[in-house]
């Protein structure tokens, strides 16, 4: 595994405008049936301005960050031999239906376990006026060439 | 609503088909073949097709919010993923989530999830932390 990740920053992603169907299809995948996921007159007497995605939507965000991560040509992460072993997300507010988000991806950690590697990154999700929405902490084990995963 | 330790606040079973991996692969963009190719799964050492981790964690945070105010401010929520849920493409697999409150403080309670498939627990130190 490259060391060299460590500390890498990458751009802030392109922004994702989270839509009321793409909210709704993300609460139906995980069985999220709270009405303020899908019911817009829920979500606005909860005091939200639009249907309030689920707490892990912001894995969708997250995701395009990694995109951008296993997409380095040096990273030496191959998607077949990784496993997702922890994740974690600290909210300021959920998302809701009508979000600009943009996610900037830090690597924070590289472990190396036999030979497998923990590399741990952190997504810092804002919405368009700049302000912090949710931070998504990942970690991922990468397997060895060798299948040792 | 309050909170008292050890109260469980939740519990749910969930029935996952292969249906429901092709429906949140589409829906979170997470295409990783491990969780609809048996070919794949196996190539890589994998005893079959697997459930997305992000699936497992959204189903049991799905039971925790329903059972909540829809005011309810979530402050963090994490897991470990110990050992993947297996999806049969016959048969399914059942996930089962059980909340209750683990610690509560001035300003939150911790919700302690305890997820299994069968007798396998498939999330460690899954925990929601809601606002007071």
């Amino acid at each position: 595994m490259n060391q060299d990740l460590v500390g890498r920053e990458f751009p802030p992603t392109a922004p994702y405008l989270v839509g009321r169907e793409k909210v709704r299809e993300f609460a139906r995948a995980v069985f999220a049936d709270a009405p303020q996921h899908t019911d817009v007159d829920a979500a606005r007497a909860a005091g939200f301005a639009d249907v309030v995605a689920p707490p892990t939507f912001a894995m969708v965000i997250q995701d395009q960050t990694l995109q951008q991560l296993l997409a380095e040509p040096d990273s030496g992460i191959v998607l077949a031999r990784t496993i997702h072993a922890e994740q974690r997300f600290a909210y300021s507010r959920p998302i809701v239906a009508g979000d600009e988000l943009t996610g900037r991806l830090t690597v924070t950690g590289i472990r190396m376990m036999g030979g497998n590697a923990m590399i741990t990154s952190e997504a810092e999700i804002t919405d368009a006026g700049g302000a912090h929405v949710v931070t998504a902490t990942s970690v991922l084990l990468v397997g060895s060439e060798e299948g040792a995963a | 609503m309050s909170f008292a330790v050890g109260d469980v606040i939740a519990e749910r079973t969930v029935h996952l088909t292969r249906e429901s991996l092709v429906r949140y692969a589409g829906a979170s963009g997470d295409f990783n073949p491990i969780h609809y190719r048996d070919d794949i799964a196996a190539s890589v050492g994998l005893p079959g097709v697997l459930a997305h981790g992000m699936l497992t964690m959204g189903i049991a945070s799905s039971v925790v919010v329903a059972a909540l105010e829809p005011t309810a401010r979530i402050l963090d929520y994490g897991v470990r993923f110990t050992k993947p849920v297996v999806v049969d493409p016959h048969e399914g697999a059942d996930v089962h989530v059980i909340a209750t409150v683990g610690a509560v403080d001035e300003t939150a309670a911790r919700i302690d999830l305890k997820v299994t498939t069968g007798e396998t627990t498939v999330l460690v130190k899954a925990q929601l932390r809601v606002a007071l």
